[in-house]
């Protein structure tokens, strides 16, 4: 739960520059009004997913295979087959930066198709900010990502993971990729809106996120990688984040790993959340 | 960034009672000119019609009002308030009901009002409320639980319309609002149309159906290629478009000349042109009321001639258009006539 508040506070921000550049009549709408807005809308998020359960398989079931794939397929070959649950605590921890990575890309196709229906036009046409649409559809987001992430913990502690920290570690681990999935689903918002079909969104996704969650820390180490892979996974945000949780589960070292998370999702964020509500502003 | 040129000229002329002022409105689409400079007014507590043809840029016109669309050029002031400058306000006094319901069939009818209340600001009280009043309203209560998504779609066009009611709008835009529904649907919406009015509302209604802008409008404003080609009260443009025609089979062809003359003799006011058709073997009366339509009826029955078949038709937008321009519609080319059958 406080994990979600950290989230949305870095996306109450994103609006202000469009606004103040298309030059419209200044922030009439006050917070307290736009929260309202935000609930209303993020309920009807919520309904969607009741109306249509079939859209939580990907968060449910995700997790769920990917562990048992990855620990069954690799676990053997990488720390020898007796030694799988050492495996388990090397890969859940960086496992937990690809559920971001997937319910984020999922939003990406969510909000291209949901943005072609007659209903956006009437959001358009209400006296809300523009971005309270996108916001609402983050925050819903933001849970199914937390409901991917408990389920991927449940599944490590069942085949052996264990915290060696604390409590506090983990629930670290879980905020840090809920913040950086966060900004995660900002470029793929930019992405579902500027795409013109769901099919090219998904396309464009694969492209970007095959190489970026193989081509990191998180299921194999970048040790036994090329010299040149290498330097690519050591700046690639996912190793960071795969390190960081790590750090946080399992122990050793954290405050880099972390800080180039936070750094990245604040990067990202304050580059695509400024232009994905420009883009939702002029979308007709 | 885009310019608008003309400065607004509501603030002196005709600022009380009109609700709706549009002056040199264009819109671009690269070298498409959907809007080429509309001009209309439309009074407060009155329905104007826009009528023309698919593309004349109806939609275009109502998005511009509606700010979902920025004119490239030319002032829109409605309620007041600049749409290009004041989006904001104005959104607080208007509502739309597009062509396509904008409702979202994953939420029942009542979450989707509910929802809309609380987006208009309402307490949950209030919007439940709200909600509750609308489907009663508009008689949707029985299915207000039931997700959208099963809705016909008369059902859906109503609880569009109860869904831009909801923030008691004082323009109301409704952009074809009977398209592609079926007749009986189609009059329950102009019901609702009617009441809304009653009740002080000021619409401006698209449409490409003459009847339809008969049956709600008061004024008319005509359009095609992005251009307004006439505009007056519908009384007006329907006398020089003409009115419906009663259309009478005889059951003895032979007849058909008795029976014209016999029309004729009988004098009555505004029934003339009586027109016989040999080929089709029919005659075309031209009436300006249900009272001359069954006095046209109750005569030739009454001199015993024998009728197998009557309707009455109105001009098609073809029609129309001819009759305004002296050419037809640019997309269309056979008149699909709106035709009454009656039992004969």
């Amino acid at each position: 739960m406080s994990a979600t508040t950290t989230v949305n506070a870095p996306a109450q921000q994103a609006p202000s520059p469009p606004r103040a550049a298309v030059g419209s009549d200044d922030a009439r709408i006050g917070l307290r009004a736009n929260l309202r807005h935000i609930g209303a809308l993020a309920r009807r998020n919520m309904l969607q997913i009741k109306a249509d359960p079939e859209s939580m398989f990907d968060a449910v079931l995700m997790p769920i295979i990917f562990v048992l794939l990855f620990v069954y397929v690799f676990g053997g070959a990488m720390f020898g087959a007796g030694n799988r649950g050492q495996y388990v605590n090397y890969l859940v921890p960086g496992l937990m930066a690809t559920m971001g990575l997937n319910i984020a890309m999922a939003v990406g196709t969510g909000v291209n198709d949901d943005f072609k229906k007659g209903v956006m036009d009437r959001f358009r046409t209400m006296p809300i900010a523009r971005s309270s649409v996108l916001i609402a559809k983050m925050v819903v987001e933001i849970g199914r990502m937390l409901v991917a992430t408990t389920i991927l913990l449940i599944m490590g502690f069942i085949l052996g993971l264990s915290v060696s920290t604390s409590v506090f570690g983990l629930l670290g681990a879980i905020g840090l990729s809920l913040v950086f999935g966060a900004s995660l689903m900002w470029i793929f918002i930019l992405l579902g809106l500027t795409m013109k079909t769901v099919q090219a969104v998904q396309g464009v996704a694969m492209l970007v996120l095959m190489p970026l969650q193989f081509g990191s820390s998180i299921f194999a180490k970048p040790t036994t990688m090329p010299g040149w892979l290498q330097s690519f996974t050591d700046y690639n945000p996912l190793s960071n984040l795969a390190d960081a949780g790590r750090g946080l589960i399992t122990g050793g070292p954290v405050a880099h790993s972390a800080l180039m998370t936070l750094a990245w999702s604040a990067g990202i964020t304050l580059v695509t959340a400024p232009l994905a509500v420009a883009k939702f502003r002029k979308r007709t | 960034m885009t310019r608008i040129d003309k400065k607004p000229r509501n603030n002196g002329e005709g600022a009380a009672g009109v609700a709706v002022s549009v002056r040199g409105l264009v819109k671009h689409f690269g070298d498409t000119k959907a809007l080429d400079g509309v001009d209309l007014d439309v009074r407060e507590g009155t329905v104007l019609g826009v009528l023309g043809p698919n593309g004349a840029g109806k939609t275009t016109l109502v998005r511009c009002l509606s700010t979902l669309l920025v004119p490239d050029a030319g002032t829109a002031v409605v309620a007041g308030y600049d749409v290009v400058r004041q989006p904001r306000q104005l959104r607080r006094t208007i509502g739309l009901t597009g062509q396509y319901a904008s409702v979202d069939e994953k939420l029942s009818g009542r979450e989707n009002l509910y929802m809309i209340g609380r987006l208009l600001d309402l307490s949950r009280k209030d919007a439940r409320s709200r909600a509750d009043e609308l489907l009663e309203r508009f008689s949707l209560t029985d299915a207000g639980k039931r997700l959208t998504a099963t809705y016909s779609g008369g059902m859906r066009r109503r609880l569009d319309l109860a869904a831009s009611m909801i923030g008691h709008p004082a323009v109301l835009y409704l952009d074809e609002p009977t398209t592609g529904l079926d007749p009986r649907t189609r009059n329950e919406v102009w019901d609702e149309v009617r009441r809304m009015v009653a009740e002080g509302a000021t619409v401006l209604l698209t449409t490409q159906y003459m009847e339809e802008a008969e049956q709600l409008a008061s004024e008319l404003t005509v359009i095609d290629r992005g251009r307004v080609i006439a505009n007056g009260e519908v009384d007006e443009l329907k006398a020089r478009v003409g009115g419906r025609t009663l259309q009478i089979r005889p059951t003895d062809p032979e007849q058909l000349g008795a029976m014209a003359r016999a029309v004729a003799e009988a004098g009555l006011d505004g029934v003339a042109g009586t027109q016989v058709v040999p080929d089709e073997g029919v005659l075309n009366v031209p009436i300006l009321s249900d009272e001359q339509l069954t006095a046209v009826v109750g005569l030739l029955g009454s001199r015993g001639y024998g009728i197998a078949h009557i309707g009455t038709h109105l001009p098609s937008l073809d029609e129309v258009f001819l009759a305004i321009t002296g050419q037809k519609t640019a997309d269309s080319q056979d008149a699909a006539r709106e035709t009454e059958e009656v039992a004969a």
